[in-house]
């Protein structure tokens, strides 16, 4: 019999294709019309710190540094109120053997697609993560295909994506490299039914399970060095996998007053699945077009739940400037000695500004480094941003527009963060929430939990949300 | 006249996906208006000329079909010149932190 595999038919058939090659049915951990158990959801993969830790080292994952950044810890200070300018520190996960923490989310699924007897991983992705399944899969001795939306309708390709294609190549993966759009998700689906390979999908359980020691060794490095907790923990915040594994392990380790601050690079304005802005966007990932929606929707990925729910983790959530992580990324070079990014330094552009706010005696831990070179560097993109006619000057980073103009800060005093209003936040969640329910869908008790778990608020705060939102039908 | 590529010579393909007007509905006008493309690379099953229907073998193990487009695909990817935005900004930062430590 042959299987019909033009879009609807293939889109149709998601849930099952997803059940198959994630291994996982979802439906067991229903508990109401949104409601699921999320912990039994994690604890269920039946890997905990201990296993995670056990197999990760087997590969070299990592075990990365942690580097007190003091020559910027200086240089904040310069600029705080006397008394104020928290110690920076920054874990160099570009230590990790694809050169970056996606090396963590990828051991586990791949250790798992090993452990079950699947002939090979995929996994749909532009970024890090691509290479990090493809060197996991590379040592595991298992066949690994990347998707990525990699160029535009003109054949441009994204240079930090050019990077990531060649990078999984080395490592000895198929590559399928996209025009522009969401439809990738169609090909990936046609792929793992081709296949029948196990989906290391990004938003798995055991993605995030893997991340869960990158807060966990944070902690415990901090405690050895400074003989306390960290006063506040930066992530470079996308889709919320960083942000939650990394709160996960900090918990685990005992670290509940830390402060977790999410940053992206503030895009606004920009069309994640316009053709027409695919490269005018100076970074691939970390940045709004997917913090937002990720962070007030997270069951929009190709796993029926997302294991990823950052906003039950969240303390702050602030944007920064394209220019002022480009800034940053040139000091982190010049002043520490250390070559990274540009994408995974947006945390490290919101710390800096952070450290000022805070006591000497406090210190800000930025939680990833990753690797960098050809393509995906600040000189390619900005030349990149060159050619396509964006304006790329010194000046007030506040100057700038995402898609017309890049400004780099004359000083650093001008680095800025931007609050995200998370209460704002909130009420888009539950009104995402709401929208996916059939008309006169009552919720149960089970729900409101949950609704309040998910956005760490209050029952009677979620009637009120709810009851704003019909207000507004 | 292109010449005619070996046999398992490392080539890149090209298939369309979706032709416009079938994409997605959700996609906005100026995607919906382009196909979705794909191109991969892989070990010509067959001698093929650029610009022919050929099949390749994938690292992965797959056999598929497109648009022989690359007889010898590069990685151009690069850094490009330097970007006078940046080439100041190493030079500043270290005259503040000087003065800074000059004045304590």
């Amino acid at each position: 019999m042959t299987t019909v595999r033009d879009y609807q038919a293939v889109m149709s058939r998601r849930r099952e294709i997803m059940r198959d090659s994630v291994g996982i049915d979802y439906t067991q951990y229903a508990r109401g019309a949104l409601a699921f158990d999320y912990e039994m959801l994690l604890s269920d993969t039946g890997y905990d710190l201990d296993s995670v830790q056990r197999i990760q080292s087997h590969t070299a994952v990592g075990d990365t540094p942690l580097a007190a950044l003091e020559n910027l810890t200086a240089l904040a200070r310069t600029l705080a109120l006397p008394g104020h300018g928290a110690r920076i520190f920054v874990k160099d996960e570009a230590a990790n053997p694809s050169g970056s923490f996606k090396d963590r989310r990828a051991s586990i699924s791949v250790h798992q697609a090993k452990r079950r007897g699947f002939a090979g991983v995929a996994a749909a992705t532009s970024g890090n993560y691509g290479a990090a399944v493809a060197s996991q899969a590379a040592k595991a001795g298992l066949r690994c295909i990347v998707v990525q939306e990699a160029v535009d309708s003109r054949g441009v390709a994204q240079p930090e994506i050019a990077e990531k294609t060649r990078a999984c190549e080395a490592y000895g993966a198929e590559v399928i490299r996209l025009s522009v759009g969401p439809e990738l998700f169609y090909v990936f689906l046609r792929v793992l039914e081709d296949t029948g390979f196990f989906n290391a999908s990004l938003y798995s359980p055991y993605s995030i399970v893997g991340i869960e020691t990158l807060g966990y060794e944070l902690a415990e490095q901090m405690r050895e060095r400074t003989g306390r907790l960290p006063d506040v923990v930066v992530t470079t915040h996308a889709g919320g996998g960083n942000v939650t594994g990394t709160a996960r392990g900090l918990r685990k380790a005992g670290a509940h007053t830390t402060r977790m601050v999410a940053a992206s690079v503030d895009l606004q304005g920009l069309h994640m699945a316009s053709d027409r802005d695919f490269n005018r966007k100076s970074f691939t990932t970390g940045h709004t077009g997917f913090s937002i929606p990720f962070t007030t929707w997270p069951d929009r990925v190709d796993v029926p739940r997302n294991a990823a729910r950052p906003l039950r983790y969240i303390d702050r959530f602030v944007t920064v400037t394209q220019g002022e992580v480009f800034y940053i990324t040139q000091a982190l070079a010049e002043l520490e000695g250390l070559e990274r990014g540009p994408a995974g330094n947006t945390a490290l552009a919101a710390a800096f500004v952070i450290a000022r706010e805070l006591a000497e005696e406090q210190t800000v831990v930025v939680q990833e480094t990753e690797y960098t070179g050809a393509g995906k560097h600040p000189l390619a993109q900005l030349n990149l941003a060159r050619q396509l006619g964006i304006e790329v000057r010194r000046g007030d980073p506040r100057c700038s527009k995402p898609g017309s103009s890049i400004v780099v800060p004359t000083h650093p005093e001008q680095l800025a963060v931007t609050d995200v209003d998370l209460e704002r936040i909130r009420r888009s969640y539950i009104r995402n929430a709401l929208n996916t329910l059939a008309p006169g869908t009552v919720l149960t008790t089970d729900d409101m939990a949950f609704l309040a778990e998910e956005t760490r608020s209050s029952i009677d705060a979620i009637q009120e949300m709810i009851d704003a939102n019909r207000r507004t039908q | 006249m292109s010449e005619r590529i070996p046999a398992a010579t490392l080539v890149e393909i090209r298939s369309v996906v979706l032709a416009p007007g079938m994409r997605a509905p959700a996609v906005p006008e100026d995607t919906q208006n382009v196909p979705l493309e794909m191109h991969v690379k892989g070990f010509l099953t067959h001698e093929a000329k650029v610009g022919e229907q050929a099949e390749v073998e994938t690292p992965a193990g797959r056999q598929l079909v497109g648009t022989l487009v690359d007889a010898a695909p590069a990685y151009t990817h690069t850094f490009g010149p330097r970007i006078a935005e940046l080439a100041q900004i190493g030079a500043e930062l270290r005259e503040i932190l000087h003065k800074r430590r000059g004045s304590t």
